[in-house]
């Protein structure tokens, strides 16, 4: 697709959101994204059939499942505009973005027809089961079990998963679980696809520190699955989800860089209405923010290029470190801003988000991978250094 | 805007590290420092037999007519191996400086000499340091019959004493024009004792020094802003040399801290020491995003060029401080020795830091831009 069409393109998305995102929908615009998930879940939704209705959901994968088989380059496109235009953060992102792709690499055909129209329809929302309480940067140290029910051949799963964003707002949940007994590490998992609404599951919220509740403890006593609802076979878990999380890098990095972007903007007014620009330290703070995120802008083009490049794929192992560091930094930017009037609660909603930014972007150098971790990813498979040493299997 | 690299430049990339490698080494750097910070043997292989000189000169006077993106991968090697020749000053800055501001037939003619291995050049900026340097020009041209009197004094021009051509910037009539002078006209040239002794300065006088009518090149009714657009090249291309320098002072701490062993283990094994060699790749791919950022909005007219560049030129400048600065600690005792190589860079980035403006003050003025362009 030329520059040409591709503004085109552009500009259908950008026109759609306004004619869409406003009127029922006005209360979504900005909300929903990290930190600020659990908003307003009803009429989002909502707005998730919305923009399946107008074709917007799953627009990259291929047609034959419903999707539109965009170009990168327009998948791109289509998540700029709709972080330009305020959209809000999406209960559809985990079945569309990383269990779809993943099914659609590794599904049956059954499982195909049984799931795939539903997350494009925006009826079903999907929460992923990896975390547990002693899988955290060590993540193939899973405990939860599956095990095989001889009488009905459905697998049987008992164990806990905890920081699942949203599970108490979705239908499933896709869950890495042991199923063969004694094995260790990546070895001996399976990679099951189960419906939340059961009795052998409970579901529990985790207050932050933000005071909101994104994250859940889900608990699992003989949940039941049946036996077509795994994907690939018992033992092949850790390949599938591991394939699964490398869907998740990338296309929407750029979506994501928007949303930074209109945070910077924010912190930007917010600095001149209330003469925090004058101050020459504050004013440095908000120029480098903006070096940053240009330079990650970048990055993430280098990234996207998908190049043969040697140096490129290296210095992007370095980007989650990178922007949950420009991130974390941006949330204490925000609040210097307000400085000290940001220590209580005023009824303006630009205030609260900076004051939800601070809190949930302490988690950001967290989740999905440390920041101790990515560093060392990055000397063991970057740098070539030696590998951590691992403690017995204890 | 595409950031991926071509096969072509992947290509040409590789040969140049490759090249530089074999040429640029440490102990042949360091013969070069001993005579004056210039490797002769080293700069006719780049500008005569390599053609390197050439790369973003346009075809018409004989270069190959690639971009700014090719130039920052040249100078992002020279600057890893910090290799003693005058390509940043002969490409980045004096070329650009020529083919925006020179009347057609000099244009030709020296960019001509440029492209074909023949003139190494330099500018007399007459304010490295400052954010624009052109703002005070200390040279005054007077008319000499059918020729010119200069006269005036430029604290410090980098590359004076091995440039075969010299741009010199002065006052005519209140307004700028430019003058090329042949280096082999003038005086000794004494050099000052650098920081960074591979890149030389040296003070530039003169004293009433009678030169031709074909010596004044500028096109005419100059003004100082007509600079801002040449010197964009200048800040980009020092931004590349800061970056390449950074990626090689990691390499060479890498290859030091795998070889030696404390406590019967690799000090590399450490995660101490492994979390502060990847902090710096991080550090390191953050500037060079932003650079190949800016080097593809200058070649593709941007508006917004200047200030990618200014973001490249913070980056790419703390980058490199910060990589010298992890380089000998990481080194430990033997890093503050002058047989180990860190000091050179460390040299480099203290010695650069401050050009066209140090990292604050770069980062003000990108201040200034975003309040302006946010009223």
């Amino acid at each position: 697709m030329n520059e040409q069409n591709l503004s085109a393109f552009r500009a259908e998305v950008a026109d759609w959101m306004k004619a869409n995102l406003c009127g029922r929908f006005a209360p979504l615009v900005d909300r929903g994204h990290a930190g600020d998930g659990d908003a307003l879940p009803d009429l989002r939704k909502e707005w998730e059939r919305e923009l399946a209705g107008g074709g917007w959901t799953c627009p990259g994968w291929p047609a034959e499942y419903g999707g539109r088989a965009l170009s990168v380059a327009e998948q791109v496109a289509f998540q700029e505009e709709y972080a330009r235009a305020g959209g809000p953060g999406r209960l559809g992102h985990i079945g569309e973005g990383l269990l779809g792709p993943t099914l659609i690499a590794f599904g049956t055909e059954t499982q195909k027809q049984r799931f795939l129209p539903p997350i494009r329809e925006g009826r079903e929302i999907w929460c992923q089961g990896y975390s547990e309480p002693e899988a955290g940067s060590d993540l193939a140290n899973i405990k939860t079990r599956a095990r095989l029910d001889p009488e009905t051949g459905d697998w049987l799963v008992t164990g806990q998963k905890v920081w699942t964003s949203l599970a108490h707002l979705s239908d499933w949940i896709f869950v890495v679980a042991r199923c063969d007994e004694g094995s260790v590490g990546p070895k001996g998992l399976i990679f099951l696809l189960m419906p939340l609404d059961q009795k052998g599951i409970e579901i529990h919220p985790i207050r932050q520190i933000g005071g909101g509740s994104e994250f859940n403890s889900v608990f699992f006593d003989d949940a039941r699955v049946s036996a077509d609802c795994v994907v690939g076979q018992p033992g092949d878990g850790w390949r599938i989800a591991m394939t699964l999380l490398s869907f998740e890098r990338g296309l929407s990095t750029l979506g994501q860089q928007m949303g930074f972007q209109r945070e910077l903007q924010l912190i930007a007014v917010l600095a001149r209405e209330n003469g925090a620009a004058a101050d020459p330290a504050i004013k440095m703070r908000i120029a480098r923010a903006w070096v940053g995120l240009r330079a990650m802008r970048y990055m993430a083009m280098r990234m996207l290029a998908d190049s043969s490049d040697p140096q490129a794929k290296l210095e992007s192992l370095g980007y989650k470190y990178q922007w949950s560091h420009w991130h974390r930094d941006l949330g204490k930017l925000g609040m210097d801003v307000l400085g000290f009037s940001g220590a209580s609660a005023t009824d303006d909603p630009r205030t609260e988000k900076l004051r939800q930014l601070f809190f949930f972007t302490r988690a950001d150098t967290v989740y999905g991978g440390t920041s101790e971790i990515q560093l060392n990813i990055i000397a063991e498979r970057g740098l070539g250094m030696p590998k951590e040493p691992r403690g017995g299997t204890a | 805007m595409d950031l991926s690299l071509t096969e072509d430049q992947l290509f040409m990339r590789d040969e140049a590290n490759r090249f530089l490698a074999e040429r640029a080494t440490s102990e042949a750097v360091r013969a070069a420092i001993a005579s004056g910070g210039f490797d002769k043997a080293l700069w006719d292989s780049i500008s005569n037999e390599l053609g390197w000189c050439g790369i973003a000169i346009p075809e018409d006077a004989g270069g190959l007519g690639l971009g700014a993106f090719e130039m920052v991968l040249l100078l992002e090697e020279i600057g890893r191996r910090l290799a003693p020749v005058p390509f940043w000053t002969t490409v980045s800055v004096c070329a650009p400086v020529i083919r925006v501001l020179a009347t057609d037939e000099t244009r030709l003619a020296l960019l001509g000499r440029i492209a074909s291995g023949n003139a190494a050049a330099t500018v007399a900026l007459p304010r490295p340091a400052a954010n624009d340097p052109f703002e005070a020009i200390e040279f005054n041209a007077e008319p000499d019959g059918r020729g010119w009197i200069l006269s005036g004094r430029c604290a410090a021009v980098f590359n004076l004493a091995c440039a075969d051509l010299v741009v010199v910037p002065a006052r005519l009539n209140e307004r700028p024009a430019l003058f090329a002078v042949e280096r082999s006209s003038l005086s000794a040239i004494a050099p000052h004792d650098t920081l960074d002794p591979t890149m030389p300065v040296a003070p530039l006088s003169l004293a009433g020094v009678p030169v031709g009518a074909d010596a004044r090149i500028d096109r005419g009714d100059l003004d100082t802003g007509d600079f801002a657009a040449p010197l964009l090249w200048a800040r980009l291309g020092l931004a590349a040399e800061q970056v390449g320098a950074a990626s090689g002072c990691l390499e060479l701490t890498l290859a030091y801290i795998s070889e030696r062993v404390q406590f019967g283990r690799s000090i590399a094994s450490f995660q101490a020491v492994k979390h502060r060699c990847a902090e710096l790749l991080v550090r390191i791919g953050e500037a060079r995003s932003l650079l190949y950022g800016a080097a593809a909005c200058l070649d593709a007219g941007g508006d917004d060029v200047a200030r990618e560049i200014e973001g490249a030129g913070v980056l790419a400048s703390e980058a490199l401080w910060h990589a010298a600065e992890e380089a000998i600690q990481l080194h430990g005792g033997v890093g503050n020795t002058w047989e180990y190589d860190p000091h050179l860079y460390l040299r480099r980035a203290q010695a650069t830091a401050h050009l066209f403006g140090s990292a604050d003050a770069k980062l003000s003025r990108l201040a200034e831009f975003l309040q302006e362009a946010a009223a």
